[in-house]
């Protein structure tokens, strides 16, 4: 019998799902070798399918998104009971991702700001979500919306994790051909190379020694040569701080990095160590001066865990505990 | 020594003492307050001393983990611009800082609550003014993680 494999998405935009389609005729390879289970986004098996398997006879679960509702909070931890591996695939589960970032603001601002506050939103009666609502003679269900965004392992344990906003397909392949022929790393192991993105970077060779920057820009504002290191350009490019692996995909499109695949195993917190590595290329000595250039970068927090705010030490007090 | 209560009175609330994590570099800072303490300066309890090579050592990730753990203010001294035993440690310290704090207003702690001085080996008066002035400041914004915590919500989100 093949092995079995599940997929499942939380908090997620469906990108993940996305570079799981993106195997193109690979898939079939995947396939061939496994039996897919349970798949939302593209299979029709239920959540009642999933309960009625043996606990463990999933040989490994990939879940993607952060984990914000109770429904998301219930499927994790049915996966953890049924699958053997259970596999964060991509950086919301992994580290909270783009979701994550609502942890700046509390529950109520968040459903505020979508439901009332919006231009766009027309809401006249204040209409918010509710886990319980009354229709002829039925009772509608809609999960809890609950205090913050968590990653997937502050829910349940996790194995391994798959970094990337979204992964990349061969890294997925890579880790399916992995738990096939059972060489998977030791547990709690990122699937992906343990070096720096500046290392595998097609521009490398344009970095120079010494950088010296006047001004951080955001891709709209220059006119970006594309073959020369964007740090050098003055784009702020995350790539000193970050785990590559992802075969400098947003380089190559001309793009800076974001810090997508997160820290390397030797960082602890990628925000604080993005914010150095950037901060300390700051082109000059004088403070009112470093103060100027460093007000190119506009929303620090936002572009430093832009993936990774649930997971970081701050805002400690914001964390409930786990229920 | 704070007094001890009076025998039949009731007990008091512990008034709010703040913690203050202060990394001091090796060649500057940390020498002032050797100075301030055999010249036999007063200043307030407060700051636990960590002692760094150089300012420039100072990862934000200690800061950040120092807020997490219960600080509620972080002091980093280094020397004097052009001062550095090691060139220009202090400038990184500099360009860190004033990214990090403005990071840290965003998740919530007040600017006030990190600072960076420069404090030169013979100025053991101005390290305890500089302490005893963030003390103060930080007692004034009261503590960073005992705020009232976030409204325990029920199930359903009314109207």
């Amino acid at each position: 019998m093949k092995p079995k494999v599940a997929f499942y998405w939380c908090a997620s935009c469906g990108g993940c799902e996305e570079a799981v389609v993106d195997l193109a005729e690979k898939v079939l390879d995947v396939t061939a070798a496994v039996d897919i289970v349970f798949w939302p986004v593209a299979l029709d098996f239920k959540r009642a399918d999933v309960e009625a398997m043996p606990d463990g006879s999933i040989a490994a679960a990939f879940i993607n998104g952060a984990v914000r509702t109770s429904e998301q909070e219930e499927m994790a931890h049915l996966l953890r009971r049924k699958a053997r591996v259970v596999i964060a695939f991509g950086a919301c589960a992994q580290t909270g991702g783009v979701p994550g970032l609502s942890n700046l603001y509390d529950r109520e601002s968040v459903l505020a700001a979508v439901y009332r506050e919006s231009p766009s939103t027309a809401n006249a009666e204040g209409v918010l979500p509710q886990t319980h609502y009354p229709v002829n003679g039925e009772t509608l269900e809609l999960p809890v919306f609950q205090e913050r965004v968590r990653a997937l392992e502050q829910v349940i344990p996790v194995d391994y994790s798959i970094p990337g906003c979204p992964p990349t397909p061969k890294l997925l392949a890579d880790a399916v051909a992995a738990l096939l022929t059972g060489r998977l790393p030791e547990r709690g192991a990122v699937l992906a190379p343990d070096k720096a993105l500046c290392e595998e970077c097609p521009r490398r060779d344009s970095k120079p020694e010494k950088l010296a920057i006047q001004q951080f820009k955001r891709p709209h504002e220059a006119l970006i040569e594309t073959d020369k290191c964007l740090l050098a350009q003055g784009l702020l490019c995350l790539g000193p701080a970050t785990r590559g692996g992802c075969e400098a995909r947003c380089i190559q499109g001309n793009m800076p990095c974001t810090g997508c695949f997160g820290a390397t195993s030797r960082v602890r917190d990628f925000g604080a160590k993005a914010l150095s590595a950037v901060a300390s290329l700051t082109g000059s000595n004088d403070e009112a001066e470093i103060a100027r250039i460093l007000q190119s970068i506009p929303d620090p927090a936002g572009t430093f865990y832009r993936y990774s705010l649930p997971v970081a030490p701050l805002p400690a007090r914001r964390a409930p505990a786990a229920q | 020594m704070p007094e001890a209560s009076a025998p039949n009175g009731p007990i008091e609330a512990a008034a709010f003492e703040p913690k203050i994590v202060a990394f001091f570099c090796n060649w500057c800072t940390y020498l002032a307050a050797d100075l301030a303490g055999t010249s036999r300066l007063r200043y307030a309890p407060n700051v636990r001393v960590v002692r760094v090579m150089c300012s420039g050592r100072v990862d934000p990730q200690f800061v950040l983990e120092a807020f997490a753990q219960g600080a509620d203010g972080v002091l980093i001294g280094g020397c004097h611009p052009g001062d550095c035993h090691y060139q220009e440690g202090n400038y990184k310290a500099l360009r860190r800082y004033h990214l990090l704090r403005r990071m840290l207003e965003q998740m919530g702690v007040e600017p006030e609550r990190f600072r960076l001085e420069w404090i030169s080996a013979s100025e053991g008066e101005r390290l305890r003014a500089v302490v005893n002035d963030m003390v103060e400041t930080v007692r004034a914004l009261g503590p960073l993680n005992e705020r009232p915590a976030p409204q325990v919500l029920e199930e359903a989100v009314v109207r």
